[in-house]
């Protein structure tokens, strides 16, 4: 059977699932989404309005712009500067603030900052330039990292000796399990996020759900995912089981896409990681192999010397963690708005705070 | 694995502040926020007078009889030729049609050309040939015109400001401050197919698309309408910033609550599948061929038959109302029946991650 994507936008599932989840609430429950992709896509379709008022959502740290630590985003300003380099980017990270700057800052002072939809096009930028060095910053999750690093493996099979990669790739599972182990944790269920399973499989999410006894549901991004994904997680609160389900099993399956793991484990391996807003968190991450070194930005450019300047003006770390709502903060639409990020759960089009900013009149008043 | 100090964790902290205030980027340029807000700080301040504070994107100077309408556009599109259309079609529909929305019948136009050292002759002959078909279709004339070339790298092929007059008779008021509660709001079409044409045209995406820009000089329809709906209040073509932009624009004039219903807005399958996969939001990406006409709710549907009827409005539809809200604001009934805030594109829209 084929769906199409209309099918998980239909009013009247969506409305059967909603009847369904109001039938079986009986209590509050704190709920936790940790995909900055699914906290649009609720924002976006109105849904919290729709669910149960003793529900709660609480936006998980699931935003690569947001966490992807200051001294990256500094030493990526740094690079991007040299006349040598040509730098390239997904574009949202262009207006994350780095400690004085951000990338669109050196842009417009003459900085060749590209950006991309795609490593692969940064690899094909370093054929076309063989003079300049190309440098991609290969930030993300578990969802960006066999693209990332499939264009190291490329630069290798091309013998391209100017491309090289700014790694700060991060993982779910940890960040999970740093949330859940916070004293001041309120997450009862998570919702996992669906494109990242697509890559890894949820066998890593086992035993979390039974070390912590929380439900967790593999959950996509359309309304009929969301809300089923919501029912799945309460039906198993309601009843007392905390185990892994999967409610998006047309992408997910248990042990992922293999060959996207194997090109992961080919070029990365697990390394401690700074969360922007949250800190470190013990093997979080991956960084590059001792085998592609000579990819490595970091190694080929001297970025020692760089001071980060974290100023305490904004409460991204709590948002993150599920704390506090954004119009909690008390900057929210007043000094802080996507023109005038503070932080970057401002800046992303995944991030916490630009999707309450954009689609909820929340904090408005 | 726990976390080894819950004091990090605790005192968790945010970037800085930066405003963008002393050095021009792409933002600027978008056409939301941060190009309102440089206009507010920049020109506004030092050539204050009762037409340019109006903020429509055409100037009204009372005279006699009538009103002239000025209206002034800069046209940069990279690449210069795209589906459906070029820079040439694109600098007179545009500059026409801000005109004709205020009501005012487009009459002469004059073009400035900044031509990059080295650029074919015979493309800027292509362009000018299609700028004569353009204003053959309006029925305007182009009556003045200056040429400057720069050296190579100093602009990309070339740029073409054009500027217009119109007159407008004492018989209508239209304007962007027009909209009343109980009005209903028309679009004339689908949305952001000018905008993901020359996007696709670039070939940074990988992508082929069969998706044509949908530029047009719109004087003819609103002369239609207009003629057979005096009573119209307010038409606008939602250009840079799309459909979003210029509703709130509107809602801001006419201190009104705009309300849209998601499902009625028209898109083609092939611009909004490309919008997802970009992370585009089709309400904020560039028409250069759509009207917005608010209007009394009584004469909704005779306004839409006459679109359906003509070349540039067979997609037409009734989008959604003026409410008496509490708020100037835009709100749009989402698909599933919830309700979001369309607010004023921030920045430069940018392509998500994943």
């Amino acid at each position: 059977m084929t769906f199409s994507q209309d099918d998980f936008r239909d009013s009247s599932l969506v409305k059967t699932a909603l009847d369904e989840l109001q039938r079986i609430t009986t209590r509050p429950w704190v709920i936790m989404e940790i995909c900055g992709g699914q906290t649009h896509a609720i924002m976006q379709y109105g849904l919290d309005q729709l669910l149960p008022p003793s529900l709660e959502l609480v936006h998980g740290p699931g935003c690569p712009v947001c966490v992807t630590p200051l001294e990256l985003v500094d030493k990526a300003i740094a690079i991007a500067y040299r006349p040598d380099v040509i730098f390239c980017s997904f574009g949202d990270m262009l207006r994350v603030p780095g400690s004085n700057e951000d990338l669109f800052s050196v842009r417009a002072k003459g900085g060749q900052v590209r950006v991309v939809y795609s490593p692969l096009d940064a690899i094909q930028v370093a054929k076309d330039n063989p003079k300049k060095e190309v440098v991609f910053f290969a930030i993300g999750f578990e969802t960006t990292a066999p693209v990332n690093a499939a264009s190291v493996l490329q630069a290798e099979n091309l013998g391209l000796k100017n491309y090289s990669v700014l790694v700060s790739q991060v993982c779910v599972p940890p960040a999970m399990e740093a949330i859940l182990s916070s004293p001041s944790n309120r997450v009862q269920g998570f919702l996992a996020a669906g494109h990242v399973c697509s890559v890894m499989g949820y066998w890593e999410y086992l035993p979390l759900a039974e070390k912590y006894k929380i439900p967790i549901v593999i959950t996509g991004f359309e309304p009929l995912d969301l809300v089923s994904g919501i029912l799945q997680t309460v039906r198993q609160l309601e009843n007392e089981t905390y185990i892994v389900e999967n409610a998006y099993p047309r992408v997910v399956t248990q042990l992922g896409n293999r060959s996207a793991l194997t090109m992961i484990n080919k070029v990365y391996m697990p390394v401690d990681r700074n969360w922007r807003g949250i800190g470190m968190i013990p093997m979080s991450g991956w960084g590059l192999r001792s085998e592609y070194a000579q990819y490595d930005a970091e190694l080929r450019f001297d970025t020692s010397g760089i001071q980060v300047m974290e100023s305490k003006v904004c409460i991204a770390g709590e948002i993150l963690r599920g704390i506090k709502k954004p119009f909690e903060c008390p900057a929210f639409r007043v000094e802080c708005n996507p023109s005038r990020p503070l932080g970057a759960p401002m800046v992303s089009s995944e991030g916490a705070c630009s999707a309450y900013y954009r689609y909820s009149s929340e904090g408005s008043d | 694995m726990a976390l080894q100090d819950q004091s990090i964790f605790e005192n968790a902290s945010c970037p800085i502040l930066l405003p963008h205030d002393s050095r021009i980027v792409m933002g600027h340029g978008s056409g939301g926020r941060m190009t309102r807000d440089l206009i507010r700080q920049v020109f506004l301040p030092l050539f204050s007078n009762p037409a340019l504070d109006a903020a429509n994107d055409f100037a009204s100077i009372p005279s006699q009889d009538g009103e002239l309408i000025i209206s002034t556009d800069n046209h940069i599109v990279s690449p210069l030729f795209f589906p459906g259309g070029d820079i040439g079609r694109l600098a007179i529909c545009g500059t026409v049609n801000d005109i004709a929305v205020s009501g005012a019948k487009p009459l002469y136009l004059t073009a400035g050309f900044i031509i990059e050292e080295g650029f074919l002759i015979e493309e800027l002959a292509r362009i000018v040939s299609s700028m004569k078909s353009a204003l053959e279709e309006s029925g305007v004339l182009m009556v003045a015109g200056d040429t400057k070339v720069v050296e190579k790298g100093k602009a990309d092929g070339v740029f073409i400001n054009t500027t217009g007059v119109g007159w407008r008779s004492n018989n209508f008021i239209i304007g962007g401050a027009n909209a009343r509660p109980g009005d209903a709001v028309l679009i004339s079409g689908t949305l952001a197919d000018h905008g993901i044409a020359v996007l696709s045209a670039r070939g940074e995406l990988a992508l082929e698309s069969s998706i044509q820009s949908d530029v047009a000089p719109l004087n003819g329809l609103i002369d239609t309408l207009l003629h057979t709906l005096p009573e119209i209040h307010v038409f606008r073509d939602p250009t840079r910033g799309g459909l979003a932009t210029t509703l709130n624009e509107i809602a801001h004039q006419s201190h009104v609550e705009i309300v849209l219903d998601e499902k009625t807005i028209p898109l083609s399958l092939p611009v909004k599948t490309c919008c997802e996969m970009l992370g585009f939001d089709p309400l904020y990406v560039a028409n250069e061929g759509k009207l917005v006409i608010i209007l009394p709710e009584k004469d909704a549907n005779a306004a839409l038959d006459i679109l359906k009827r003509h070349k540039y409005g067979s997609q037409a539809a009734s989008i959604g109302s003026i409410t008496y809200g509490k708020k100037t604001r835009v709100l749009l009934k989402t698909l599933i029946g919830g309700t979001r805030i369309l607010d004023l594109l921030s920045g430069e829209m940018l392509p998500r991650i994943c």
